[in-house]
């Protein structure tokens, strides 16, 4: 057996990730909220790996305890966006006519909107919190998941197989979800994994703006907007969070790109 | 006679190529083409045939590497050129037509444009001039209105007008030979004839050589004067045409030629009584295309047909594209709305608001659709295909209903394929699947669409025979729908001829072979080539004589 690069790197990242997330729920070098001002802004060291902000925060005990944040906010936002653009996008392009020119037009004045400004309002209605977020996220990228889906349905539902599935006798519901769905699933879980680093970088955008995860409470969004005012002086304080961020997402992505081909029958198995 | 020494415009000696993973194309071919002459390629496919005809051109799709021989064009070695020189050989000395007249053209361009631009490309003429040399060329193609057609786009010319099109862009440049990969193939078969015979004329007229690559051995008996035989990358026979084909060596070659569709003179009769299905009157109507603010007038595709099925019976609908075949058979199934009209199954209307009787209907009628390669989901396992319409079976246990699925492997002839997903499959296996599925549930009626015009010659007789089988076996009335007088004479009962969502003619497979009334139903056995001459007989003397004056200097292929 040949081992994919892609995927073993994928998966030990995601891997690496998720432990992390999990291990901050018991146990951090430190207290990621307790203050130190004798402690600031130190550089790393062999006693903190990572430094201290500018409170004396050990910078690795917050980036481990915003890891499980950040994750939960993303995985729940792009569950919720994923869920409900299928279901939208499903519908619009299965059966098409009045219900999908009705769906469609809203959908494309949410699309009109840029996502983060679509967030910012819901936040200033549900609320500044982690839940607030996980809403406003959702709702903001919902309209591309219902336009991709639906696309990809408009080219499934001429296909023959769809018609002999009708032929069969099978109902409109069984063929969209037996013949449909899992052939328009390949882009939908890239969409998702990229959807992925888009929540990551939007919640920061929020945070950064004062209406993400609310203070003490770290996220990598929020250590890398507070490290702003320090990347001459002390630029761990950005670096630390924003590797954490990339090195997720290119874990998801790679993953996500392995499993998609892995449920492909069409992808030469591996 | 051409002289032995003389530089043959188009040498392939010993040619091999390989895929990506040095998997063998072609195994060392060798034949040369003289100037005017017409040499057919004939393959099934995955033989190499249009491998060969691309390395004339190093149009080589990526992976694919020559590993030997050589490819030699006037004397000069293709692949010595360089990239300059590859561009004026081209278009000027080589030109090609492609298989797909509806790609192969740009969607976003005038057809003048697109002629212009090649012509304009190689030799350094006016606008006017070249203007004028392409109305000159659409009016040999016979394109009505050249002058209008320049000016429109690809998507207002059918399938045919445009590999007519396609063809007056190569012939523009008066290329020394033409590279016609399965030119027809895509095409109705009158629009085939039709092409075929500009394409030989223009040819002819103007000296060009052809390759032409092909599966269709009646183009090959009507068209070329050499043929070689292809089997998966290696050259099996090779000669003068009427010499292969008439006299064949090689076994392979031997059975290209058996697959050629034959009357079937021994079908059962026909038990009278009522009939399974009915159509009274049945009208399809298309709305018209969208315009700004309105919209154009509908189309009517098929126009008040009539037409009963007993139980058992095989009747075939033929008809040219456009002749509403393909809609009339969609709307007995009930895939299409009909807007006049009714169908009655087993005595019934179904078109009252009785949804027991639909259903009943629905299970009882199946459909065998023309691509088998989008009729597949390509997300199930061939079991689980086959077994998909016994869901509605509810009296069957799951015992029963995995016996019935490998009974049905069975059957077909794709035991041990119960695992595989349709992507493993070749054209030929997916369209057994479709079959498997169409008959696992024991229909009444099956319509089938098309459903050998997507394949091989030799796989076609196959399907065919397979269809003819279980026919016989079960008994199902069955609508075979078709372009293709010839593939249904194997099969049918009953023919009936379409043309413009109308009913032209009908009778027995005699009545319609021996003495077809209607003119279009002459022009179309004329097209499937079984009218006027069939590779089982000789030929006339005086069809012969014309065979040979058009041949001019046979040469003898290597």
């Amino acid at each position: 057996m040949r081992f994919r690069s892609n995927a073993v790197v994928g998966g030990l990242l995601v891997g690496a990730l998720f432990s992390v997330a999990l291990v901050s729920l018991f146990w951090t070098p430190y207290d990621p909220l307790a203050l130190n001002l004798r402690f600031r802004l130190n550089a790393p060291s062999a006693i903190h790996w990572l430094g201290t902000d500018e409170f004396g925060r050990d910078v690795l005990s917050r980036a481990m305890a915003g890891a499980g944040t950040s994750l939960l906010v993303a995985a729940l936002t792009v569950a919720l966006a994923v869920t409900c653009g299928t279901l939208l996008g499903l519908v619009a392009g299965f059966f098409r006519g009045a219900t999908d020119r009705v769906l469609m037009v809203c959908n494309d004045a949410l699309l009109a909107f840029p996502g983060i400004l679509l967030a910012l309002g819901v936040m200033v209605i549900v609320g500044a919190n982690k839940f607030g977020i996980v809403v406003a996220l959702g709702i903001a990228y919902t309209p591309s998941a219902v336009r991709l889906v639906r696309s990809a349905v408009l080219s499934l539902r001429e296909k023959e197989y769809i018609e002999a599935s009708r032929v069969i006798g099978n109902s409109e519901l069984y063929t969209l979800l037996r013949h449909v769905l899992p052939n328009c699933s390949a882009p939908l879980l890239v969409l998702a994994t990229s959807m992925f680093g888009w929540v990551i970088l939007a919640e920061s955008a929020l945070s950064f703006l004062g209406l993400g995860v609310p203070p003490p409470a770290p996220t990598w969004g929020n250590m890398l907007s507070a490290g702003r005012p320090y990347i001459e002086s002390a630029a761990w304080l950005g670096i630390a969070p924003g590797l954490c961020i990339s090195l997720s997402l290119l874990g998801i992505n790679l993953l996500g790109d392995a499993v998609s081909d892995w449920f492909d029958p069409r992808m030469e198995r591996l | 006679m051409l002289a032995e020494n003389a530089v043959p415009l188009l040498r392939v000696d010993a040619l091999r190529l390989h895929g990506p993973r040095g998997a063998p194309i072609l195994n060392g071919i060798s034949f040369d083409v003289a100037a005017g002459e017409v040499l057919a390629l004939v393959g099934e496919s995955g033989s190499g045939k249009t491998m060969a005809a691309r390395a004339v051109l190093r149009l080589l799709p990526p992976g694919v590497q020559r590993a030997g021989g050589q490819v030699l064009v006037e004397g000069r070695d293709v692949a010595t050129l360089s990239d300059p020189e590859m561009r004026a050989l081209r278009g000027c000395t080589v030109g090609m037509v492609f298989q797909e007249p509806m790609v192969s053209l740009n969607p976003a361009m005038t057809i003048g444009a697109q002629l212009l631009e090649g012509l304009r490309l190689h030799e350094k003429i006016g606008v006017d001039k070249a203007r004028e040399r392409a109305i000159e060329m659409l009016r040999r193609v016979q394109i009505a209105d050249p002058a209008a057609c320049l000016a429109s786009y690809p998507h207002q010319f059918s399938g045919g007008m445009r590999q007519r099109i396609m063809l007056a862009s190569v012939m523009l440049l008066k290329p020394k030979l033409l590279i016609a990969d399965e030119p027809t193939t895509a095409l109705d078969s009158l629009s085939q004839r039709e092409v075929m015979e500009i394409m030989a004329d223009l040819t002819r007229t103007m000296g060009t050589a052809v390759l032409l690559v092909t599966h269709d051995l009646h183009l090959v008996e009507r068209y070329a004067n050499s043929v070689v035989v292809l089997k998966r990358g290696d050259l099996i026979e090779a000669g003068p045409a009427r010499q292969v084909l008439r006299a064949p060596r090689d076994a392979y070659t031997k059975s290209l030629i058996a697959a050629l569709p034959q009357r079937d003179d021994h079908r059962p009769a026909i038990p009278q009584g009522a009939p399974l299905i009915e159509a009274r009157n049945v009208s399809v109507a298309y709305p018209g295309a969208a315009r700004m603010f309105a919209r154009t007038a509908a189309k009517l595709a098929v126009d008040a047909v009539s037409l009963a099925i007993m139980p058992g019976e095989v009747v075939a609908v033929v008809g040219g594209s456009g002749s509403g075949k393909t809609s009339f058979g969609r709307a007995l199934i009930g895939l299409l709305p009909i807007s006049a009209g009714e169908v009655a199954f087993r005595g019934q209307s179904l078109q009252g608001t009785d949804r027991k009787q639909r259903r009943a209907f629905r299970l009882d009628c199946q459909m065998v659709f023309q691509d088998p390669y989008s009729s597949l989901d390509p997300r199930q396992r061939v079991s689980d295909i086959i077994a998909e319409p016994l869901r509605h079976a509810k009296e069957m246990t799951k015992q029963e209903r995995s016996t019935r699925v490998e009974e049905m492997l069975r059957e077909v002839g794709l035991e041990g394929f119960a695992d595989r997903y349709p992507h493993a499959l070749s054209g030929g296996q997916r369209q057994r699947v479709a079959i498997a599925r169409a008959l696992v549930r024991r229909p009444a009626l099956v319509i089938a669409d098309e459903p050998v015009s997507a394949l091989d010659m030799t796989i076609q007789k196959q399907v065919l025979e397979l269809l003819r089988r279980l026919q016989a076996q079960h008994g199902f009335a069955c609508l075979f729908i078709s372009h293709n007088l010839a593939a249904v004479s194997a099969i049918a009962d009953r023919i009936v001829v379409m043309s413009r969502g109308r009913i032209v003619e009908q009778g027995s497979v005699n009545e319609i072979f021996d003495s077809p009334k209607h003119e279009y139903t002459r022009a179309l056995l004329e097209a499937a080539y079984v009218g006027s001459s069939s590779l089982a007989s000789p030929l006339p003397a005086d069809q012969g004589a014309q065979e040979a004056e058009r041949s001019g200097a046979l040469l003898g292929v290597r």
